[in-house]
């Protein structure tokens, strides 16, 4: 299958592609309020393409701290996919999925790192399983892995897989927020080749957007 | 003290001191500074990837790589009347921000990143003066081409200036 040309891609096409992030955040989110057991919000997921220099700027400045979990996309389609709160947010959710036991201040201990992780873990596989029935593709995700740092230095790790293929980045971006203080991202970034297998999974023509320069 | 130039990733500035450049969050990315000494001509480019060379499409970003990237900062550089026969250098950034477990090529991609701009610069004659590479964080730096100062902040850090 040929590699699509992300300039191509109209307003139907990203519309497919934000149904995708909203069924995949709808069911990670249903694994998440059961966790938590309270109610968890999303908005509208969007779909964005952006130049790199824009990519620190997502989600609140390069600079703003967030913890991430980050997993690598495997089997019919590869690219990566990430669990990203806002550090405090994180430790208030740590917190409550530890039902109250977690540690006082700002910074994670190692138990916290750990459940954090877990909790990525879980949530993000809700996400990706619902892809996978949704489309009928295997999906597969590699361990989980955590960093808490910049937000900026945390999305170079997915943007430079891109920029291998492209001077652009596609990704499927979702918020979710509960009652109180948590709100979050859930960011899922196939590769290019990987758009136009999820797209002709779901019996959409992708003919008139195949870049026909590399093919 | 003169205005602070933001430089993206994938992007690369210039300035004159008393100006500075600056650019947040530097992941596996290499924030490559240069300086001419005499003219107080400076550049920042942020660099994602080591190599131009090894990908095979009709790319137009020169700042993405490593070698095109460093290329045309000098470029700029000259333009701008600073020499390359005077200018030197500093790295920061480079970091492995995950624990390598995916493909390790990717996964170690900011040491490699790192490596390429000290090879390139080594080729090009220009000194590394400074660095502060590789580890698990990411960086925040500033650079002020009036005295060579190379600000680098880290999430629970002190500032430190190479």
């Amino acid at each position: 299958m040929g590699k699509i040309e992300l300039q191509k891609l109209t307003d139907a096409y990203y519309d497919v592609l934000k149904e995708i992030g909203n069924i995949g955040t709808g069911n990670a989110m249903t694994a998440l309020s059961q966790m938590l057991q309270c109610k968890v919000d999303m908005r509208v997921p969007q779909v964005r393409l952006l130049d790199f220099k824009d990519v620190g700027a997502l989600m609140g400045g390069e600079e703003q701290i967030m913890a991430c979990v980050m997993l690598g996309v495997e089997g019919d389609i590869t690219g990566s996919m990430m669990f990203m709160v806002e550090k405090k947010a994180a430790k208030h959710l740590i917190n409550k999925v530890m039902m109250g036991f977690g540690e006082p201040g700002e910074e994670f201990t190692e138990m916290e790192l750990s459940a954090l992780q877990e909790v990525g873990n879980i949530i993000t596989g809700a996400y990706l399983n619902s892809l996978a029935t949704l489309t009928g593709m295997k999906i597969f995700s590699t361990p989980p892995q955590l960093s808490v740092d910049m937000a900026g230095a945390i999305l170079s790790v997915p943007a430079i897989e891109f920029g291998i293929l492209g001077d652009k980045l596609l990704l499927i971006q979702s918020q979710f927020f509960d009652e109180m203080e948590i709100d979050g991202y859930f960011i899922l970034i196939p590769d290019v080749e990987s758009y136009a297998r999820i797209l002709n999974s779901l019996g959409i023509p992708i003919d008139g957007l195949l870049d026909e320069t590399t093919s | 003290m003169g205005e602070i130039i933001k430089v993206g990733m994938a992007d690369l500035k210039i300035c004159s001191a008393p100006d500075g450049l600056t650019t947040l969050g530097l992941g596996s990315c290499v924030g490559v500074a240069l300086r001419d000494p005499l003219t107080k001509v400076g550049g920042l480019v942020h660099v994602m990837l080591p190599d131009s060379k090894a990908i095979h499409t009709t790319q137009t970003n020169l700042a993405k790589f490593a070698d095109t990237g460093i290329a045309e900062l000098i470029r700029r550089m000259e333009e701008a009347g600073a020499r390359r026969s005077r200018m030197t250098a500093k790295l920061a950034g480079g970091a492995t921000m995950f624990a390598v477990s995916k493909k390790s090529e990717f996964g170690l991609v900011g040491v490699r990143n790192a490596e390429a701009c000290r090879s390139i610069l080594a080729q090009l004659h220009i000194p590394v003066l400074a660095e502060s590479t590789g580890e698990n964080y990411g960086r925040t730096v500033i650079f002020y081409p009036e005295n060579g100062e190379y600000h680098i902040k880290a999430v629970g850090r002190d500032i430190i200036v190479i």
